[in-house]
């Protein structure tokens, strides 16, 4: 009697193998449709916001509508959080990530990345009461950080075990954890921390540590290298007429400056 | 063609070790504190005084027409406003406690009601006192009516532990999407985690059908 939900799941399991059999076509699917799924975040400004309109706005955003713009294809944008960005791609529930993602060697095992096309960078922030000055002085804090996010995996690499990790599924929940107090210490990108500082004053929030200069790179599922060399010679292009550096300047109130290829 | 890595993920035991313990202890916890809550609040439902009758009834009025993640949010984004913090463990724990206590005070309260009067009335001519009364006529034979219902309410409350993760609760399925996000082996991290709930919700069943007519009801 108790067998039965075990055999249930064991023919769930078994319907969903086939449908990750799926050849390298991406870009010329995404020709015949004349659209593209691309997924952007929608809890990270001014990457990727969603404005008083309701609809998606920020960096992430105009880039990915300057990248179907110069595909001639429709732009069919999807939400994700930094936790589930990556599997959108393996999934195949997007063609392209556009959501400040970071490259690394654990993720260039699962993904394919492009050139990068903004600027970007993580660190420690913390109230001005609260001495921080290396990463060892986090030992015996609580620290707030998005599971999953590269800052996740550096702090994780670089905070001593003493320190009490306190991981959430997205920004807005890292971010409320440390507004309400229950965390001292987050960690995370510059823009989340730069906004949370500017509407919460009262916490007396500062830079303290830097965990890694990170630009920005866009994600194509491991394998698509047809899709990838198309969006790469887009951002070559959009970099040499100074598009890049405009969206940067727009967002971040700075030039894209060097970033890597 | 995707190709399951399971030792990917199965490296990770320590990890999915943690979880499965941390989910029972949260569980066992709150399961036997739930449900003494439960019984409290299904006798001043039914035997006690008329305005104790009506805070409990708001509150399980309240407590299970709202969903339990937001009960945990509350508890936890929500309280420290009011200079109450808790840590994530002890906010699940709590969410858990009140989440179950609701719905186990109507569960019980459907049992207690189901007594023949002629019961009660045969306990008071034994000069049994109120209070003997519930306690040794009444509440053994109502829980035992109950209990398959009730043993089903706190299997779904330890699956619901499930969103505890989100206030970085270190239970199972935080460690699952740990693992997932280290080596985003997420097909492969959730089967296991799936597969160790439906474990620990079928042993924790046999657990309470065993144990319940032993020591909690008596016969």
């Amino acid at each position: 009697m108790q067998r039965r939900p075990l055999i249930a799941l064991a023919l769930a399991t078994a319907a969903l193998l086939p449908l990750a059999a799926q050849a390298q076509n991406a870009l010329d699917e995404v020709m015949t449709k004349k659209s593209i799924a691309i997924a952007v975040p929608t809890d990270f400004p001014p990457y990727g916001f969603v404005g008083i309109d309701l609809k998606p706005q920020g960096l992430d955003v105009d880039m990915a509508n300057l990248i179907g713009a110069k595909l001639g294809v429709k732009v069919e944008l999807v939400p994700v959080t930094s936790a589930n960005r990556i599997p959108y791609l393996q999934t195949k529930k997007a063609h392209l990530v556009i959501s400040t993602l970071g490259k690394n060697a654990e993720r260039e095992k699962v993904i394919d990345f492009t050139a990068a096309y903004s600027p970007f960078f993580q660190a420690v922030f913390a109230a001005k009461s609260l001495p921080v000055k290396s990463f060892a002085d986090l030992a015996g804090k609580t620290v707030g950080v998005t599971r999953g996010a590269i800052e996740d995996m550096e702090l994780t690499k670089l905070a001593p075990p003493q320190a009490d990790i306190k991981r959430f599924e997205d920004n807005n929940a890292t971010v409320s954890a440390f507004v309400s107090g229950q965390v001292q210490v987050i960690a995370t990108g510059a823009s989340v921390a730069g906004n949370m500082m500017q509407r919460n004053p009262q916490l007396g929030a500062e830079y303290k540590l830097l965990i890694k200069d990170s630009p920005n790179f866009i994600g194509v599922a491991k394998g698509e290298d047809k899709l990838r060399l198309k969006v790469n010679e887009v951002i070559a292009a959009a970099k040499a007429s100074g598009e890049i550096d405009a969206l940067s300047k727009k967002w971040l109130g700075r030039p894209a400056g060097d970033l890597p290829n | 063609m995707v190709t399951l890595d399971f030792g990917a993920v199965l490296a990770e035991w320590p990890l999915l070790l943690r979880g499965l313990v941390a989910t029972a202890v949260l569980t066992a916890v709150s399961a036997v504190v739930g449900v003494a809550l439960g019984v409290a609040c299904a006798w001043a439902r039914s035997w006690g005084p008329r305005p104790l009758a009506m805070v409990v009834a708001a509150y399980v009025e309240l407590i299970r027409n709202t969903p339990f993640i937001v009960q945990l949010f509350f508890l936890f984004f929500g309280l420290p406003s009011l200079g109450v913090r808790l840590s994530p463990e002890a906010a699940s724990v709590l969410a858990m406690v009140i989440n179950l206590g609701a719905y186990a005070a109507e569960i019980v309260r459907a049992g207690v009601d189901a007594t023949p009067r002629g019961q009660v009335e045969a306990g008071y001519s034994l000069a049994l006192s109120r209070a003997q009364v519930f306690t040794r006529v009444v509440l053994p034979p109502a829980l035992s009516r109950v209990w398959p219902a009730l043993t089903s309410q706190i299997v779904i409350v330890m699956l619901g532990s499930a969103v505890c993760g989100q206030i970085a609760a270190q239970e199972l399925s935080y460690f699952a999407n740990l693992i997932q996000s280290r080596n985003f082996r997420a097909f492969e991290a959730y089967i296991v985690a799936t597969l160790l709930y439906l474990a620990l919700a079928v042993g924790l069943r046999q657990l309470l059908r065993w144990a319940g007519p032993r020591y909690i009801f008596g016969r």
